[in-house]
């Protein structure tokens, strides 16, 4: 009964700042492994790694947790992070 | 000429609420800037409200606020990968005139907390996020950027009830950013249940409700805690781990919820429930010793942005408002004297913390972060010595009681040896004092 975490957000409201990133690695081809443990850590899903080792983020169901930024800083990765816009993002219902 | 207030709050949970609440009903000229659609679109809570700060601000709030069921109902468990051990404290006495706690779901009590802070004066803007802090000349803050255009606004004071990341405050240099082994993350899901199910399953009527906290294997290791809450029409469920545990560990967030929900002790209790939402949030969880600078030359801190939270008590939301409630009697005081906003005189919020609940109850457990972050067995050999006990306890099988009794201290001695027994009576005795 393990439900995949696209299921899972599959419930949520967004509303998505397209083109707008909030949240950007300076150098995602060079990122520690410590950040590197995003791709289970995130409670989205958000971070997958590419072939070509990039860390890339697709960042439509993000909570704007904050989790990303304080691993980011803890392991020395440099990571611009912005609250979206007021009024975009996640919109929860329930909370 | 910009327009100036005498103070700005901000964020719309609940610190900034009743922060803004109280300032306004001081008389006061306050704007409260919050960042999502409506206020609560971006809070997430288990939820449990207890009635006492709120209280202080809004005696009558039974009448009006939307509260989801009261607790008659405590049940704290020890989970192993099969069993919980625990212990359930159900009382009529919770059934009382004025109860002391209640679940809530989020997204409409912030709401209906706004309204309150509106009808008594404040004005209250949505979808703006504060980018930044003005200073003047001498450093001294004096207004905030926003996202909007033309977004600069000025104030005597500004309030920072933005919650655990603090951004506002980080960016102006104010503090550091916040370290893995002092946050949790926290998964949430509520699942929709009809209310009569509800009410059979947990042997509850009315607007009875039921709480479970649960500790153990559950966590795979990491120090954290699930809990499972009712609400009117729908269940709470959710798993919080310490977020540099989670760094170390192989398994997310979502699969450690998905492992308590199948729990058998768990998976019965949400049998035929439809997911309606899921959600993330942190929870400020370094304690005493991670408060930051509460108050500066034209701000002060509340809420989670402070790192008011007992983690151990599970107690944000009521630290948000009473710390949030503090610092506008702090700066109406200030405002009726007729003096300025400066680090001097808004000093005596410190003050008023300490002598409060918040920073007495935060500064008792003071150490006990550092204990649990140390000592893993209490959430890995613990619960499978007190399952293994309580199994040796309860089965009839033909062996006598006192080898029953030789056999479960044996185990006790074996899981964490007699001078790990005693040394981790002694820390978690320290940790309490
Ligand atoms: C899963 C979970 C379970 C919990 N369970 C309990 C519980 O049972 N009982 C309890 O008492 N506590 C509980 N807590 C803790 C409680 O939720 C928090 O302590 C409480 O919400 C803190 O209130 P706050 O107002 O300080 O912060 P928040 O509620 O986070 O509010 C901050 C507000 O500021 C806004 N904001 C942030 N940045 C900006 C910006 N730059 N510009 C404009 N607006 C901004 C946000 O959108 C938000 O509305 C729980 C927390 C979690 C995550
Ligand atoms: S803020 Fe949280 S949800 Fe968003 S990408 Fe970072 S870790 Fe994932």
């Amino acid at each position: 009964m393990t439900q995949k975490i696209e299921q899972k957000l599959y419930q949520n409201r967004y509303n998505v700042d397209e083109g707008r990133p909030h949240i950007r690695l300076k150098d995602p081809e060079n990122v520690s492994d410590g950040l590197k443990k995003l791709l289970t850590m995130c409670p989205a899903g958000c971070w997958n790694l590419g072939d070509d080792g990039k860390l890339n983020s697709s960042l439509d169901g993000c909570f704007e947790c904050g989790t990303c930024r304080i691993v980011a800083a803890a392991f020395g990765d440099e990571i611009e992070w912005e609250y979206p816009r007021g009024g975009f993002g996640v919109l929860y219902k329930f909370g | 000429m910009p327009e100036t207030f005498d103070a700005i709050v901000v964020g719309a949970g609940p610190a900034g609420n009743s922060a803004a609440l109280t300032l306004a009903r001081e008389g006061l000229n306050v704007l409260q800037l919050e960042r999502g659609e409506y206020p609560g679109s971006k809070n997430v809570q288990g939820a449990i409200l207890y009635a006492n700060a709120l209280e202080q601000l809004i005696p009558d709030f039974r009448d009006e606020a939307p509260l989801e069921r009261h607790i008659v109902e405590q049940r704290v468990w020890m989970l192993t990968e099969k069993s919980h051990v625990g212990t359930h404290y159900r009382s009529d006495d919770f059934n009382e005139e004025r109860p002391n706690r209640y679940t809530i779901i989020r997204a409409q009590f912030d709401k209906w907390f706004s309204s309150q802070v509106k009808d008594a004066g404040a004005l209250v803007i949505c979808e703006t996020t504060v980018t930044g802090l003005i200073r003047d000349s001498r450093g001294k803050v004096v207004g905030v950027t926003t996202d909007r255009e033309g977004g600069e606004i000025f104030a005597d004071v500004v309030v920072l009830a933005d919650g655990v990341n603090a951004l506002v405050s980080q960016k102006a240099g104010l503090r550091g950013e916040l370290k893995p082994d002092q946050v949790a993350l926290a998964v949430k899901e509520t699942h929709y249940l009809p209310r009569d199910v509800i009410d059979q399953r947990f042997n509850i009527k009315g607007d009875e409700g039921v709480v479970i906290e649960a500790a153990g294997t559950i966590t795979a290791g990491m120090l954290g805690t699930a809990f499972l809450y009712t609400n009117g029409e729908s269940i709470s469920v959710g798993v919080g781990c310490i977020v540099s545990d989670f760094a170390g560990s192989d398994i997310s967030p979502y699969d450690l919820l998905e492992r308590f929900k199948e729990h058998p002790s768990v998976r019965p209790l949400l049998a035929d429930a439809e997911l309606k939402e899921y959600a993330a949030h942190l929870i400020p969880e370094g304690g005493y010793k991670a408060v930051p600078q509460v108050a500066g030359d034209g701000w002060l801190v509340a809420g989670d942005a402070g790192q008011f939270v007992n983690s151990l008590h599970r107690e944000g939301s009521n630290m948000a408002m009473t710390t949030g409630h503090l610092a506008a009697l702090t700066i109406a005081e200030l405002k009726r004297e007729g003096r300025p906003m400066t680090a001097a005189n808004l000093s005596t919020y410190r003050k008023r913390l300490e002598d409060s609940y918040v920073l007495k109850d935060l500064k008792k457990y003071r150490d006990l972060p550092t204990v649990l972050h140390k000592n893993k067995q209490f959430v890995t050999a613990y619960p499978e010595l007190l399952s293994q006990a309580a199994d040796t306890w309860f089965r009839v099988d033909g062996v006598d009681k006192r080898t029953k009794e030789r056999s479960i201290l044996r185990n006790f001695r074996r899981g964490r040896g007699l001078i790990g027994l005693v040394g981790d009576a002694y820390k978690m005795a320290r940790a309490f004092r």
